[in-house]
């Protein structure tokens, strides 16, 4: 009848362009000190991802001038500049193609929406230019090409992560499923849980599913405690999860129930309440991990921004801090190379192409870096193979529980 | 066995709902023979009516029965008025011309509804308040909890006493007696124009009731979520035999049992598909309904 209704979002910005202009005339001859390498950057920072794009840039700009504070690499120091793409793919191309061909950046720090990264991803890779996503989660993103990484995990690892929680930290035999079918995620997240758990020597009693958008679950928790799961897998986004759990606890399941970053809302504890005792999902990072590394950079962070540094912020420095992992060792390596990226670019420069391409291959060869959301090693998908925290959800906010190795 | 009964009570408490906002749109073609596509919309304000007055009361903190009643008779209240505005506002001027064109101005005030509570309410859904805190109640190895047990109760009741008022109170008679034939009823001196916004009221405020139910049930709302419980309830209407009171209850239920035993047995994608599948059926079948009486069509 009247499913052709939605509320629509006015379409804001055109004038992007403009803006650009005039940031290319302000940005001509960038990256011109030769003592000075020169990074990109592109995320929204207005739009509405703005808060996330604003935490990765405090993050990258975090790090870059810890960097440089002491003492930069190999006598050079880092510079980034940062654009902003509102948080729309269209923009991300055209920016990213402005830091490449004007700017002659380097390399390119960006975005965290999956969707932007595969917008830019594509020219990075053509132009041969590294570029490092901090937190942008889908597997495509670096199936693009060799010159595209990511510091975050991918969706179906937290799959992984929880089954292994369940099965050696919670000593969980028997577990069921709940997955959203119209939702890649959750789907990805449910077949890798499945697989792990298996693998580990669990049993599924019990795989149900339900769509977006429904609101009454108890049909599919009556089967599922039939089955008598010792815990209950739902990789759903928060809208969802928070009335799971509350017709949960209502039928008399007691057993714990897990989930992926996708709980990761205020939202959740409204429509939750205190039925959310006894869950746990996993996340990025947790900012009551008492590592030294969390620690410090939290102290950091609070006393340079005023604010909690949520994952955003944890992962877009760790994105600047890996591609600072990969000069350090450029330089170490090869410092005549190293060299050729420091200052401006010139056209059809084949040496700087060539620095780039070592780069590439010194950044693939990162195993163990010590970052702020774990140790970071690239695969050979150049994803990043990293631990995971699990969260518990307690009515005062989340409890760090413990960390997952890959 | 036990799954089995347990999976029942889901299905009857979730029928109840069904059943409660079915009976609005039975009871308006009953008076009117028209089908009153906004009532799914009724049903979300009354959710967002009990949202607000249970938030001012304070009833999710600080619960009590007293609270909780207020919260559903402000919300019926609130819903009644509302029946009465829209029936006078888009359905009386236009109820002297073809069917077809009321049926069209069901539908925009349905939309307006909709889009109206985007934007006041916002398009985010909302948690609703606890305002009867759950409880379970065990019997053998079913658990009935208390929500699902109040949903069905506060249904029943609402049920008899508009039966009650049908068939025991003059109002009740006078609405028989439109349904009836309303030209006679008029000729008779009936107030027909009251009398149709008295059944608009009623049936609005039993929408009320589902909406502050489901609040309590699930426990989320949203301004769209009248669409397709709406939908569905209608489909429950012509189940039972539209026009008919027995029958919207009945077809509620079996709305809610079918949809639950699809999602516990077969595959829960086909949920929404069960209801038209029920419709189709019926149609070819039983075309009055589970309930309803053959009309004669007289030319």
């Amino acid at each position: 009848m009247r499913f052709l209704i939605q509320p629509t979002v006015g379409g804001a910005g055109w004038c992007a362009g403009v803006a650009l202009l005039f940031v290319a005339v302000a940005g001509c001859g960038g990256g011109g000190n030769a003592e000075e390498v020169l990074i990109g950057g592109y995320m929204g920072l207005t739009g509405d991802v703005a808060t996330f794009g604003e935490a990765t840039q405090n993050g990258i700009v975090m790090a870059i001038d810890e960097i440089n504070a002491a003492g930069g690499i190999g006598g050079k120091k880092l510079r980034v500049r940062i654009e902003d793409d509102q948080g729309r793919s269209e923009e991300a191309a055209t920016v990213v193609r402005k830091l490449i061909s004007q700017d002659g950046v380097i390399a390119v720090l960006g975005d965290i929406p999956s969707s932007n990264s595969l917008a830019a991803a594509p020219i990075c890779q053509a132009a041969g230019v590294p570029m490092i996503t901090p937190s942008s989660t889908n597997p495509k993103v670096t199936q693009t090409g060799d010159y595209i990484f990511r510091v975050c995990f991918i969706d179906d690892f937290q799959g992984t992560v929880m089954a292994k929680f369940a099965y050696e930290h919670k000593n969980i035999r028997k577990a069921a499923i709940l997955r959203d079918v119209r939702s890649d995620y959750s789907v990805g997240l449910a077949d890798y849980f499945i697989s792990t758990f298996t693998k580990l020597g669990g049993t599924i009693v019990a795989d149900q599913s339900y769509s977006r958008g429904d609101t009454e679950f108890r049909p599919q928790l009556t089967s599922l405690k039939g089955a008598k799961p010792e815990a209950i897998f739902v990789p759903g986004y928060y809208n969802d999860v928070g009335l799971i759990v509350r017709q949960a606890r209502e039928l008399g399941i007691e057993e714990p129930l897990l989930g992926g970053d996708g709980w990761d809302s205020p939202e959740l504890f409204a429509l939750g309440q205190e039925s959310l005792r006894n869950t746990y999902f996993s996340n990025h990072y947790s900012t009551e991990d008492q590592s030294p590394a969390v620690q410090r950079f939290l102290q950091a962070y609070k006393a340079r921004f005023n604010a909690v540094p949520d994952a955003l912020a944890a992962l877009g420095y760790d994105a600047a801090q890996f591609l600072a992992a990969g000069l350090r060792r450029l330089h170490e390596e090869d410092a005549a190379a190293f060299t050729k990226l420091a200052g401006a670019a010139r056209a059809g420069d084949q040496g700087r192409a060539q620095a780039r391409a070592k780069l590439r291959d010194l950044l693939a060869g990162i195993r163990g870096l010590e970052g702020v959301t774990g140790s970071i090693s690239v695969d050979e998908n150049r994803n990043a193979v990293k631990p995971a925290v699990v969260l518990a959800v307690k009515s005062s906010g989340y409890e760090y529980v413990t960390t997952i190795e890959p | 066995m036990q799954e089995f009964l347990q999976q029942l009570v889901n299905g009857v408490a979730w029928g109840s709902i069904y059943s409660l906002i079915a009976l609005g749109y039975t009871m308006v073609y009953g008076v009117l023979r028209l089908i009153n596509f906004a009532h799914g919309d009724v049903y979300m304000v009354g959710a967002y009516a009990g949202l607000f007055s249970a938030l001012w009361l304070r009833a999710g903190t600080e619960p009590s029965l007293g609270k909780a009643l207020l919260v559903l008779l402000f919300a019926m209240a609130v819903c009644a008025l509302l029946g009465v505005v829209i029936e006078r506002a888009a359905y009386r001027p236009v109820r002297r011309h073809p069917r077809l064109t009321s049926l069209i101005t069901a539908i925009g005030v349905s939309l307006l509804l909709e889009n109206l509570g985007i934007v006041v309410f916002g398009a985010r859904p909302r948690a609703f308040p606890e305002i009867v805190r759950s409880q379970r109640l065990e019997l053998g190895s079913i658990v009935i909890g208390s929500h699902q047990f109040l949903v069905l109760g506060v249904a029943l009741i609402l049920m008899l006493l508009l039966q009650l008022i049908v068939h025991r109170t003059r109002i009740g008679k006078a609405m028989r007696a439109v349904s009836f034939n309303a030209d006679a009823a008029r000729l008779m001196g009936i107030p027909t124009d009251s009398v149709i916004a008295f059944t608009f009221a009623l049936g609005s405020a039993l929408a009320a009731a589902a909406g502050v139910l489901v609040g309590l049930y699930l426990p989320r709302v949203d301004p769209l979520m009248g669409l397709i419980p709406g939908l569905k309830a209608f489909v429950a209407a012509v189940l039972g035999g539209i026009g008919n009171i027995p029958g919207a209850m009945v077809g509620g239920l079996v709305m809610g049992i079918a949809e639950t035993m699809v999602v516990a047995y077969l595959a829960p994608t086909y949920r929404d598909a069960i209801a038209f599948a029920l419709l189709i059926l019926i149609l070819l079948f039983r075309p009055t309904g589970l309930l309803g009486k053959r009309e004669v069509e007289k030319v």
